[in-house]
């Protein structure tokens, strides 16, 4: 679980932080600005072939992807 | 009465709240032509005072240009005043296709279709052109008509760091598999002023089989040698596959816009595009004085070359005073000031001293990036742009402001 955090905040700093905003894995990513809801496509691609699941685009919400934390239990629930 | 005193209750709190949060915005009235000295009632009920306008889109002067303002006098008297119908059952002129036509050829382009603005051009052309199986790849910082047109089409959206080359590369990469990969972008970006590098854009797209939209409505007549745009300017003319552009800024600055490019393209637009075949197209007597605008600038190139010049004038001079501005070397020009008070604050007494500049701060711009935009343009005299740097001086000196680093401006006023 701590991997998968730390791959997944290290993804998102990557693609989405362009100053030295300091991330969390409670930072709020698409209500704090950081990622733009419009860009969360390549978030969930990245999140689909790095662990090989398929996030329907129901539950792809900008809640559901609202902080690392949240993504990981959504991972999680696919790789049940 | 379905308007209760509750559901009034409820938007005056949301208005409030606005007013609060310091978003809530105010028109000041113009009871001149638009042009370098204007006369500004401000606030409401104040007495008229004389301005010289520093943030207009009216970059080459044109808005109340002689020959655009007969040109529109004639177009109304021999076209009249509106069509009553849209486009395609019976509201389309002579003058609109030779408008069509003449903007085709300016932008070096296939074809071109009208559109009541170039907000409902954006809003209109994604959707009418690619479909599920596509792909929109943006830049980060492409205006709010480009992603409200993106809203409405099926394609897939991803987007790309703002003009970073690499990244955007591998956005084409990932989506190597789509039927259509259209990558978006704004010619000069309107808040930083800043040029998107189409020449390497082409070479990517080229590379990955990509389309290429340009949007060059803060371009089109002024940058480039001849005025063309952006596409002119990076030499790759011919090989943008789809210009939005608009004829309410440096084009006369009246209404109206388009979409420009690939003839197959074009006619998508014209059979699908909701925004053309829902509303009235252009007015005849602003059509009347596009072509006017148009006849004009391909005639001559003075317009943009004196506003090259006043440009010049103006970075060099906010520069050598201690302003800290974007780089570039377009007409817009941003004055950073960090803080959205500090910029609020200049802006009053910029108004003060004779000069309407605005400021702009969270959330027309990122937090901490609070700016007076200027823009400069060809109606400008040197005594205009002298009269303004003064004035930009007098208060830069009184908040301390000159010769001072980002991080020291923002020590004193915080971010």
């Amino acid at each position: 679980m701590e991997d998968m955090k730390q791959i997944i905040k290290d993804y998102v700093i990557k693609e989405y932080v362009e100053d030295d905003t300091e991330l969390t894995y409670d930072s709020p990513l698409i209500s704090g600005g950081i990622v733009d809801s419009f860009s969360m496509v390549s978030l969930k691609r990245f999140l689909e072939n790095k662990y090989n699941i398929s996030i329907p685009d129901d539950q792809a919400t900008p809640e559901a992807f609202d902080s690392v934390n949240k993504i990981c239990n959504l991972v999680n629930e696919f790789l049940k | 009465m379905a308007f209760t005193d509750k559901t009034r209750g409820m938007y005056s709190e949301i208005i409030a709240g606005l007013k609060d949060a310091g978003l809530y915005k105010q028109e000041r009235f113009i009871h001149s032509s638009q042009a370098a000295d204007i006369e500004v009632e401000y606030p409401e009920g104040a007495e008229l005072k004389k301005v010289i306008n520093i943030c207009a889109n009216n970059y080459l002067g044109l808005s109340s240009h002689p020959e655009v303002v007969k040109a529109a006098h004639d177009g109304l008297d021999s076209h009249g005043y509106g069509m009553s119908s849209v486009r395609f059952i019976c509201g389309t002129q002579d003058i609109h296709r030779k408008l069509e036509q003449m903007v085709t050829e300016f932008l070096g382009t296939e074809d071109t279709i009208l559109f009541p603005s170039c907000m409902d051009a954006n809003a209109g052309v994604f959707e009418a052109i690619l479909t599920k199986d596509d792909v929109m790849i943006s830049d980060r910082l492409v205006h709010a008509s480009i992603i409200d047109g993106i809203r409405l089409c099926s394609a897939m959206h991803d987007t790309f760091k703002h003009s970073d080359m690499a990244h955007l590369e591998e956005k084409l990469l990932l989506h190597g598999n789509k039927r259509l990969k259209v990558v978006i972008t704004d010619g000069v970006f309107s808040m930083d002023g800043d040029t998107a590098k189409l020449d390497k854009i082409v070479e990517l797209c080229e590379k990955y089989g990509a389309l290429l939209f340009v949007d060059d409505s803060h371009s089109s007549g002024f940058i480039g040698k001849t005025g063309r745009g952006t596409h002119e300017h990076y030499g790759v003319m011919g090989k943008v596959d789809i210009i939005t552009t608009t004829f309410g800024k440096g084009l006369g600055g009246a209404s109206g816009g388009c979409v420009s490019g690939r003839k197959e393209l074009v006619e998508m637009c014209r059979q699908k595009a909701r925004p053309y075949l829902f509303s009235n197209t252009i007015a005849p007597p602003v059509v009347a004085g596009v072509i006017k605008v148009l006849e004009i600038l391909s005639a001559s190139t003075d317009r943009r070359d004196k506003l090259e010049k006043n440009t010049e004038f103006w970075r060099k001079g906010l520069i050598d005073a201690g302003f800290i501005i974007k780089d570039g070397d377009t007409p817009i020009v941003p004055v950073m000031l960090f803080n959205a008070k500090l910029a609020q604050d200049v802006s009053r007494d910029l108004y003060d001293e004779g000069i309407y500049a605005i400021g702009f701060f969270f959330p027309v711009v990122p937090q901490g990036q609070a700016r007076i935009r200027t823009q400069i343009s060809a109606g400008h005299e040197i005594h205009h742009l002298e009269k303004a740097l003064e004035a930009f001086k007098k208060v830069g000196k009184k908040y301390d402001i000159l010769g001072k680093t980002k991080q020291e401006i923002i020590e004193k006023y915080g971010m």
